[in-house]
């Protein structure tokens, strides 16, 4: 491929960016899609795999003795640092990588070349496992209130929207296409949510063209037809989630805001969640404090408290709770826009939905949410996730933040939903990836022109026969959780949101909880099942054999005692880890204290180092890092860690691809 | 003595009880000498029995004739209470504040308390000393037991019975006991059966400004070394601290006098830093302001994460310079009766997968810490809402179970006890029916006669229906060390203390009752699966010998 300067560079060294001195030396690949390090160790020759899509930045640092670091940043929060021995093959990399992972057509991404081997028939299906309209009717839609429009047939009345749109039954086509002029990008007011219940809805729309006093008649009728769909209250909320000053600052362009006094029986509600901008500076500081090296507990709580992260997913969480709250217990229906309608309009009606209604929270059903809320009402995924080169004051992590209060939500209620922690991670991973084409393009329009389905697979089908993955052990469909709307607490409490290192720490293995009680519990679940059916299976048998017993008939019995917990591999696997250098910034540890002239000691302690890295040892002898699954990563500078084997990764996920 | 005397009104009808997430109470009060009592009229249950012992500090307020009584409990939990009647609310104050802080330790409950369970097992005698050297001398000849403290005259915070090595008689123990701060000569805290090496603990040396040695001292501790072996002493404080505790005739080992060994110092604070960061981290845990800013600013002051992790650091370290280093080591800090003991038990939850159960920490816990003088009595006199300025109260033990709590989320399949354990220990550590926590010292106990006068907790704990409360569904043993990781994203606020009164846990405690249910149902069909083949195997064998002959 032509912008391949250098496919192979050897002798590369992989830095353990948590334990400096650590490297694992090996050999770099550029191929067309993907950056490979193969590691030299003879047996395991571990790779590495990154997606030119996933990586954000590539910096190139000062050349120092033993070669030339370069960093990349990935977009899943993957840190790499490679030390390249030549000044030249570096820049080479670099130049290479600069342009690979900034993609100027579509067709240069991964899903046009990806090959998951299935046949055209198994294609088409897989892009049929999420299908809106069925979602509509699940709702109750279309019903006496609400019907199916036709209006943006050929995306005639706005480019961003879908062709398939629920509007109240009393707005006719004259209404929409009025109320269409009056809002920004003609985004008008369209069904995102309807709560069978009660008949109050979620609509989504773009802000008003409202300036400081302009009106219309068709956008007022709109709202009021909004409001004539839901005969149990007389009044909508508007709530418009930006900061009051940005929404008023929009008047200035001639847009703005719903003046209470024009719209009859609205209440209007500001909530204030920051512009894409803000969000982008908060997040890229929060990864900054995941990057330091050693940080102390203050570093790290400043850090986090200073980059106003868990601040903003509160805003999102809080918007959606007023909406939540709104439609299920005022029983009133919510128009919600933000300015253009496809970012906060898409985080908040989204928790809104998943707070209403458990089928959101099952597998299926968040996929459907994600289709319905984000990738149908013309998300910018394209813009917003930086697939193809572009404006980077255009890259957001809009879809980020949200799926990160689903996490929250998790927390806080454990068996509410179906689908587990990894599901929402690979979700993450393949918003970036673009190995799948769902989230391909900035619209619907878009991607019909590109006519993804034919020429990609759909990660739903993907995520769909890998669902066991990513099934939640506690997730019951008849447990009292799982029923109805979630109520989080009345008053608000700030430690509800928690820093979530699964997600910005998730390749830094060694600060994971070792063992995990979701695959632990997984996997006796899985037992059970086999319990069950084997349990039926003799019940038969001794029925069968008593029957029989008379005849003398001789039943040859099952030898085979079941290995107990066979299936557990989870804890043992777990239990397998190394210290980290506990010994701070070595002040003060043993071989290189202060304190005066012991250089044999030093010695000694090198020696052991020797040994206890020795592959062997590592492997088998050595009890703790007998398992090779995970591999914990000093935080700290690990000059003389003593003893820290190196660890071999594999991720089960042929998308996620770790290093050690 | 009668608190009779103490208790002003004795009962007081239509009192509100005010709890987080419960509606109110109306009922009535009942002032004993060691409850504050709440039942409501309805049905004449108890709403409410709580230890005056449990009371840290009480506030009042009156809007009118009605009193407000606000109670802050050492476990952090706040209720309130509005008493209809000045002069009630004010009798019932007085009298609550005079029972929560009686002076002398046999007028506490755990002398009065009479079960009304059958003890199966006294706890008193669960865990003798001599039993847990049983565990040692199977695998080495090394180490004996010495009476030398049998009447506490050597060392008055130390056990009657120690564990010393077996070339030390109990003389030069005496002379090293006049080296050591408060007698506490360097013993035998830990042994690590995978490959010899142990831990120790003690007091600081004296050496003072002039930098004294003690012969027997250095003797005693290098008999643990094997031949061109070297070992490391572990001093909690930093080096400066360590420097100026010569001024007050303290110090640490000098290496021209102890070749053998590398000194390595960490800081682990002690006393009234420990307390103020629980009082600064209570507050902010109940702080109900909506900024997310300010609650995390306010966990960075509180420092006690950062507690959490130093401690937590420097048991890492130890367990890794006996385990990896293959290095014996010697820990102590001042008094080796704090930072010490939370380094030598968690170095022993890494290392030793039998601390890891029920019964094994409980013997940790009676070893490391109340056999080895960490005085109770003295740091668990009051808790966060103190605003006494004593200097001995401090949350040592607190941030321990911290410690535990923090590798037992990174292993939760590792332990045999649940978190409800931890927070059990704690509660009963500041406030409690038994004596096993009473008193500062094995010599302090003896003199109050606790085990023939009071309960010990772990025969209550140790009953079978009280077990299965505490024990943890997930456990699988495992004979592993565990590293837990110390970086910051690794730890987290233990909610379940701090948070407890603060948010509901229905739907935590769901999860865990549903999680309980898995694994029984597992169970049960395993015991029927088994029960249904041996049936079959018999039907067939029996089946074989007639068909045989």
């Amino acid at each position: 491929m032509e912008h391949i300067r250098t496919p192979k560079v050897e002798n590369v060294r992989l830095v353990d960016r948590l334990a400096s001195k650590k490297a694992a030396l090996g050999t770099l690949y550029l191929t067309a899609t993907h950056v490979i390090f193969v590691e030299n160790v003879p047996d395991t020759r571990k790779e590495t795999w990154i997606l030119h899509s996933q990586i954000s930045t590539i910096e190139k640092q000062a050349t120092a003795a033993t070669g030339c670091p370069l960093l990349i940043r990935c977009k899943n929060f993957q840190l790499l640092q490679l030390i390249i021995p030549q000044e030249r093959d570096c820049h080479d990399v670099y130049i290479s990588l600069i342009r690979l992972a900034k993609p100027v057509k579509y067709e240069e991404l991964y899903c046009f070349s990806f090959n998951p081997q299935l046949d055209k028939e198994e294609r088409e299906q897989g892009w049929m496992l999420v299908n809106l309209s069925e979602e509509f009717e699940r709702m109750g839609i279309p019903n006496n209130y609400w019907q199916l429009s036709d209006v943006n047939r050929d995306y005639r009345v706005c480019d961003s929207y879908p062709t398939e749109l629920y509007v109240p039954k009393s707005a006719t086509a004259h209404i929409i296409v009025g109320s269409s002029k009056f809002r920004s990008r003609r985004r008008f007011p369209v069904l995102s949510y309807y709560y069978k219940d009660n008949h109050a809805s979620i609509c989504r729309s773009s802000q008003p063209l409202s300036g400081f006093s302009a009106r219309c008649l068709e956008d007022e009728q709109m709202l009021q037809a909004i409001r004539k769909a839901n005969p149990g209250s007389d009044f909508i909320y508007v709530v418009d989630t930006r900061p009051k000053l940005n929404a008023m600052a929009n008047r200035a362009a001639g847009k703005g805001y719903e003046n209470e006094d024009n719209y009859s029986n609205i209440k209007f509600q500001f909530i204030g969640i920051e512009n894409i901008h803000v969000m982008r500076n908060s997040l890229q500081k929060m990864l900054e404090v995941c990057e330091l090296k050693s940080p102390t507990m203050s570093d790290f709580l400043w850090g986090l408290e200073n980059s106003g992260w868990l601040k903003h997913i509160k805003a999102i969480m809080d918007a959606g709770i007023f909406i939540a709250k709104a439609v299920s217990e005022e029983g009133a229906s919510v128009l919600v826009h933000c300015s253009d309608g496809w970012d906060r309009t898409a985080q908040v009606c989204s928790v809104a939905s998943l707070l209403l209604e458990p089928h959101y929270r099952t597998l299926k059903g968040f996929m459907v949410l994600i289709e319905k809320d984000w990738i149908s009402f013309g998300h910018k995924f394209n813009h917003r996730y930086g697939n193809l080169d572009g404006d980077p004051k255009e890259i957001s992590p809009v879809i980020d933040q949200f799926i990160e209060c689903v996490w929250q939500l998790m927390e806080q209620f454990p068996c509410a939903f179906e689908f587990n922690e990894r599901f929402l991670i690979h979700i993450q991973h393949h918003i970036y990836s673009c190995q799948f084409g769902n989230f391909l393009c900035n619209s619907q329009k878009e991607r019909r022109e590109l006519k993804i389905q034919e020429r990609t697979y759909s990660l739903w089908a993907h995520l769909w026969n890998n669902r066991a993955d990513y099934m939640n052990p506690l997730f019951r469909a008849d447990h009292s959780q799982s029923q109805g709307t979630l109520h989080l607490p009345t008053t608000p409490c700030n430690f509800m949101y928690k820093f979530w290192s699964g997600m910005y720490n998730r390749f830094e293995k060694g600060l994971q909880p070792r063992q995990s009680v979701t695959d632990y519990l997984m996997a006796v679940k899985e037992e059970t099942q086999q319990l069950e059916e084997e349990l039926e299976g003799l019940e038969e048998r001794l029925e069968k054999f008593q029957k029989v017993q008379l005849n003398c008939t001789k039943v040859k019995s099952k030898q085979s005692e079941p290995s107990k917990h066979s299936g557990f591999s989870t804890s043992d696997n777990s239990t397998a880890n190394t210290p980290q250098d506990y010994s701070g910034n070595m002040k003060s540890f043993p071989s290189r204290s202060p304190s005066q002239g012991d250089e044999d000691s030093a010695l000694i302690l090198t020696q052991d180092n020797l040994k206890s890295s020795d592959p062997d040892l590592s492997a088998n002898s050595d009890q703790e890092s007998g398992v090779e699954d995970l591999s914990c990563r000093s935080p700290s500078g690990g000059e003389c860690a003593p003893s820290e084997d190196s660890g071999k990764d594999r991720d089960s996920d042929e998308a996620v691809f770790l290093t050690a | 003595m009668e608190f009779a005397e103490l208790i002003k009104t004795p009962r007081v009808d239509n009192v509100v009880l005010h709890r987080p997430f419960y509606p109110a109470v109306e009922g009535t009060l009942c002032l004993t000498g060691h409850h504050l009592i709440l039942s409501s009229r309805q049905d004449n249950t108890e709403e409410l029995w709580l230890l005056h012992s449990n009371i840290d500090a009480i506030d009042k307020r009156f809007v009118g004739p009605l009193g407000t009584i606000i109670i802050k409990c050492k476990d952090f939990r706040i209720i309130q209470l509005d008493i209809p009647g000045m002069e009630e609310c004010l009798n019932i104050a007085s009298s609550i504040e005079a029972l929560s802080t009686l002076d002398s330790i046999t007028l506490m409950y755990p002398f009065f308390y009479r079960p009304m369970f059958e003890v199966i097992e006294d706890g008193w005698h669960s865990f003798l000393p001599e039993q847990e050297f049983e565990l040692y001398s199977s695998a080495t000849n090394e180490w004996r037991l010495s009476y030398v403290n049998k009447d506490f005259a050597v060392c008055s915070s130390y056990p009657p019975i120690v564990i010393v090595p077996k070339s030390i008689d109990d003389e030069a123990l005496r002379k090293v006991a006049t080296f050591r701060h408060g007698g506490r000569f360097p013993v035998l805290s830990y042994y690590h059966k995978k490959n010899g090496m142990v831990i120790m603990r003690s007091g600081q040396p004296l050496t003072g400004t002039n930098g004294r040695r003690c012969k027997e001292d250095e003797k005693l501790i290098n008999a643990t070394l094997r031949a061109g072996k070297r070992g490391y002493i572990i001093d909690t404080r930093s080096l400066n601290v360590a420097q100026q505790a010569r001024a007050k005739g303290g110090g640490f080992e000098q290496e021209a006098h102890y070749p053998q060994w590398r000194r390595i110092h960490k800081s682990i604070e002690r006393y009234h830093i420990l307390q103020e960061s629980l009082i600064k981290l209570v507050e902010a845990c109940n702080d109900q302001s909506h900024n997310m800013d300010r609650w995390l600013s306010k966990l960075e002051a509180s420092n006690w994460l950062t507690h959490v992790k130093e401690i937590l650091t420097t048991a890492c370290l130890a367990a890794q310079c006996v385990d990896r280093e293959g290095a014996s080591i010697l820990i102590h800090g001042t008094e080796g009766t704090d930072s010490t003991l939370q380094v030598t038990s968690l170095a022993q939850i890494i290392l030793e997968p039998r601390s890891r159960t029920i019964r094994g920490f409980e013997a940790l816990i009676e070893r490391e810490w109340l056999q080895a003088g960490h005085p109770f009595q003295q740091r668990c006199a009051l808790s966060a809402y103190c605003n006494s300025k004593q200097k001995w109260e401090s949350p040592v033990f607190l941030l321990f179970l911290d410690c535990v709590w923090q590798i037992l989320r990174q292993f939760p399949c590792s332990f045999e006890f649940n978190e409800n354990f931890l927070i059990m220990l704690f509660e009963h550590a500041y406030a409690s029916q038994f004596g096993t926590f009473l008193g500062n010292n094995e010599s302090e106990r003896c003199k109050l006669k606790l085990q023939q006068k009071t309960m010990s907790l772990w025969s209550w704990v140790n009953r079978p229906s009280e077990l299965s409360q505490f024990t943890n569904p997930l456990f699988e043993a495992n004979n592993l060390v565990i590293w837990p990781s110390v970086a910051p994203q690794s730890l987290q606020l233990w909610e379940g203390i701090f948070l407890r009164w603060n948010r509901s846990s229905k739907y935590l405690d769901e999860a865990y009752e549903e999680m309980v249910h898995i694994i029984e149902y597992n169970k049960e069909l395993q015991a029927k699966v088994n029960i249904l083949r041996r049936q079959l195997a018999e039907l067939e064998t029996e089946g074989g010998t007639q068909e045989s002959p």
